[in-house]
Formats: C-alpha cells, structure tokens, sequence
C-alpha cells in the first residue's frame, strides 16, 4: 500500500493535542513525518505520509478535531519561462519555499517546502505558478 | 591629468573594437580597486539595466488597407479596445487597456488576467490576434467593419511608444492601515507586514545620472529586446535630488523617460505582459542605457553602489492614495536587497518588485552589442531637463 501524503493545518487550539499518538494507536497508521511548522500564534502545518487500512476512519478523526486536511495529490510548479525572476512572492510565501539567493537576487523555488496554501498564484503578476495534479506526471 | 571624453571618440573606438565597457555592477568593483581617476581613464561606456512594470506604455500600429477601404474609428485586439481617433487603419494600444467584459475590481480583488500588455505579449510573440474594427462609412472610406486574424509581421508597423517610463527612483511601499491592499507596488500585507521596492538600485539608468549629464533626445538604448531611442523627457518628468537630515544629496529622483522602438525588433523575453491583482494590467519592459564616461564626475555617479543610492518609503494605506505627500523616511537601495528593514521600530520584510538577475542580464547584452561594434552611441541632440531646472508636478483641482 502507497503512503498517502497529507498536509494539515491547525490552529492554537490544537497545536498542544497529542494527534499523532492517537493516529498510530487507535486507527492503526504508520506515520512519516515529512515536515512540521508552528508560527508564534501557535498556528502550525504538519505534511505526513500515512499508511493503512484505516486511513480514511483516521482523516475522519483528523477532521473532528477542527484540523484542516488537504491531499497532496497536487503540486505547485514554476513555469520557468515565464517566471521574470523578480521575487515580489518570496515575501508572501509562508513557507519561504520561494525565496532570494543573496547576492544574486535569484529567485529559487523549493517544492519541497511548498505547503500548496496557492497564495503565489494569487500573487505572480505574469502568472509564472501553477498547480498541477499529480496523476498527471 | 583628467580625462574628458567625446561621443565621437568613444564611437570611433567602438567601430574598431577597442571600446572598453563595463557593466554597472563592474565599474563599482572597477572603482573600489582602482579608484576614480584611473578608472575613469581606462572605461568608455557604462552600461545600466532596468526589468520593471512601466504602465505607460503602449504601441502604435498601422495594420494596412483593405480593400474597399476602411477608416477604423473603433478597433480591438483580441477584444481589448485600442485607441483609433487617428488616421485611417492607425491605432494606440495601451499597456493598461482591459479586455471588454473584464470584471474589473466588481468581485474585488479583481484577476485582471488580459490587456492590452498581454496582446503587446502575443504580437512580440509572433502570435496571431484577432482585429476587429468598426466605422461609420465615409465616400472615401465606405467600408463600415472588418474583422480578421493579424500576426506583428503581417502589419505596416509596430512602434512601441512609452511616454512615461524607466522611473528614475521609486517608492518602497508599505501599508500602515489595517487591512491588506492591492496596489500597482503589488499586495501589500496590513500593519507594516511587507515592503515592496522597484528599480534595481545600483543597475538602474536613471539612478546612475542623476544629473542626467548624458541622457537626452536621440539617445541610444536597449528597450525590449531591441535597440530603442529616448525621444523626450517622459511625463511627469519632476527630476530633483533627494537630501539627508543634514541636506546633503543622496540620490536622483523623479526623473522619467519617453521611449521609443520598433516592436518588430523586440523579444517577449523583454516585454512582458503582467496583472497585479486587484489593480490592472501593466507591461513589463527591459530597458538599458549605455552611460558614456565624458569626465571623471559622470564616472563617479555610475560608480555609486546600492549603500549610497536611497528609496523614500511611502505609506500606500492612507499617504498615497490620499495625496497627502511626506514619507516614511529613505532607506537604501543595500538594506532593501538584504531582505528586511526596520519602520517605527518594527521589522518588515522586503520584496522587490523589479527583476534585478534581468536587469543584470540586460546591462551585459547592452555590453556585448556594444564591444561588438553593433550599437553606437547616440549623442543627445538636446540634453533632457536636470535637477537644477526645478521642474515640479502640478494638482490638478
């Protein structure tokens, strides 16, 4: 069975609750924990890997709690020949998956980093961020 | 001794290949080695790079004649209106101009994801765009619409026409209010939660003369790829000198630019069209200016670096949109580009708005043509109103 991979998105009150623990004990899940942020308001974002059979009863409980749950079965990409290196995301991108290389000023791009909250897309004024469905690579 | 310069002489030694150009960002390392007075004996031609959103900005087109005739008092490109109150099948488009039926900010912040940029984009492009056009019948031009498919190599001509660009210096913008704003600086996050800042500092033309000692009508230029003219001051042409507590000059100011080219020269690569959500369409334009080192004062100004060369930071909350004037302080072009400066007291991250590795990019092809002998000097047959003219904006009431 091929992990699942999750992003979730919690706020301060459940950044403190013992989540993962219930995951693995009661619903039977194996846990990867890929990456894990909490910001000064105690807001965090957590992407996990998740596998087995009760993976959907254990997304149910995930929910219950007041926790945002996203698929990851979608990325964002750079098109890179539209992309004019200016860098006016970097500063909106919560994750700084866009971010400056000093002293160049070369905006680089870390898909790894990227949490999919899309606020680049918003953002790039030639449009260079898009969001592509995994299936399709 | 000092060296003086003349165009003419720089131009013979870029005809035999003998000229010696740095870039921008060179002659300060250039400079730091060596200092003025050498440097300035040994450098011809300094070349300077911007890559920013410019919204005045737009083209000319003469589409042909068709066959009976048709005067073309109203036309679209691929549905964005053009402006056809000219001659017979001559038409304006301008950069900012929308798509008809566009939303606008009705469902605020509005995308703004077609205008006439983006169809200055597509031609530059070599794509097909539709043309309609519509008139009233005249016995010399009886035909009352037309509606067909154009590319940029089917029509008479193309003239990329800027009256206002290559700003000289611009504003840092942050948002003191409460609420995030959508602004032409980009979006800006409420209660100092970003600063946004163009031009690219110690690349940029305009910031590299602020005297403007070299720049004038006929001046040579990169613009969008190709080679393009200053044909005038642009508007709003307000050059002044921007001074420290102790009134000492720091940086130019307020200095604008007309431009000028052939569009079918140009490269989407260095025209491109772009939507700030929430404002509108603007194009984003290459442009560079080669700096001819006549004197060794001329050499000292395209000598500053980003620590010497400062931006006003202005509050687009409430200052701006309301006129009401003053600003935040100055803050330079070096803590800018580190990623963060402090405003009452408060750290706020930087963003730019003006691609620097393009502009970068730019000053280098302006070096290459140059060095090649492709690109001469064009010496200004009058020299564009300075700081010392005074030159102030007018309200309008």
């Amino acid at each position: 069975m091929a992990p699942e991979k999750i992003v979730l998105r919690f706020g301060p009150e459940t950044a403190d609750k013992p989540i993962i623990y219930h995951l693995a004990k009661e619903y039977n899940l194996v846990i990867n924990i890929v990456k894990a942020s909490i910001n000064p308001h105690k807001e965090g974002t957590m992407v996990l890997e998740l596998t087995g059979e009760r993976y959907e009863e254990g997304i149910d409980f995930l929910r219950q709690q007041g926790i945002t749950v996203r698929s990851l079965a979608q990325e964002v990409v750079r098109n890179e020949e539209k992309c004019t290196q200016c860098g006016q995301c970097t500063v909106h991108c919560p994750t700084k998956a866009l971010y400056i290389e000093r002293p160049s000023m070369e905006v680089k791009f870390n898909g790894d980093e990227c949490i999919l909250c899309l606020m680049c897309l918003k953002i790039c004024p030639v449009h260079a961020m898009e969001v592509r469905m995994l299936s399709e690579l | 001794m000092s060296i003086q310069r003349t165009y003419k002489e720089i131009n013979d030694r870029i005809k035999k290949g003998q000229a010696v150009v740095l870039t921008a960002e060179e002659v300060i390392e250039r400079v730091k080695d060596k200092g003025i007075t050498k440097t300035a004996q040994e450098v011809d031609v300094v070349t300077t790079g911007t890559f920013s959103p410019m919204c005045s900005s737009g083209v000319f087109l003469n589409f042909g004649h068709t066959k009976p005739r048709i005067r073309m008092s109203k036309v679209w490109l691929n549905n964005v209106p053009a402006y056809a109150g000219i001659a017979a099948v001559d038409a304006f488009l301008g950069a900012t101009e929308l798509a008809e039926q566009d939303p606008r900010n009705s469902k605020y912040p509005g995308e703004f994801r077609y205008g006439g940029s983006h169809v200055i984009e597509d031609l530059v492009a070599g794509k097909t765009v539709r043309l309609r056009a519509g008139s009233y019948g005249t016995d010399c031009y009886p035909r009352k619409e037309v509606e067909t498919d154009i590319t940029l190599q089917d029509i008479n001509e193309a003239i990329l026409f800027n009256p206002r660009n290559c700003y000289q210096n611009y504003n840092c913008a942050v948002n003191l209010s409460d609420k995030t704003i959508h602004t032409y600086m980009g979006t800006l996050k409420p209660n100092l939660g970003n600063a946004h800042y163009a031009t690219s500092g110690q690349l940029s033309p305009l910031l590299k003369d602020p005297h403007l000692k070299t720049i004038g009508i006929g001046t040579r230029i990169f613009l969008g790829g190709g080679i393009g003219y200053v044909v005038w001051n642009g508007t709003q042409h307000f050059p002044a000198m921007l001074k420290d507590k102790d009134g000492k000059e720091l940086t130019g100011a307020g200095g604008t630019l007309s431009v000028l080219g052939d569009l079918k020269q140009m490269n989407p690569r260095w025209l491109v069209g772009t939507s700030f959500r929430g404002y509108g369409t603007t194009l984003t334009v290459g442009i560079g200016l080669p700096i001819p080192i006549l004197n060794e004062e001329i050499l000292a100004y395209a000598a500053k670096t980003d620590e010497e060369l400062y931006a006003p930071i202005m509050d687009y909350g409430k200052a701006y949109p309301q006129g009401e004037g003053g600003n935040l302080g100055l803050v330079s072009y070096a803590q800018l580009k580190k990623g963060s400066i402090t405003i009452q007291g408060k750290e706020v991250p930087t963003a730019p708005v003006s691609s620097y590795p393009r502009a970068r990019e730019i000053s280098y092809t302006l070096k290459q043509w140059i060095e090649k002998g492709n690109f001469l000097l064009g010496e200004p047959s009058q020299l564009l109103p300075g700081p010392e003219a005074g030159l102030q904006g007018k309200a309008l009431s």
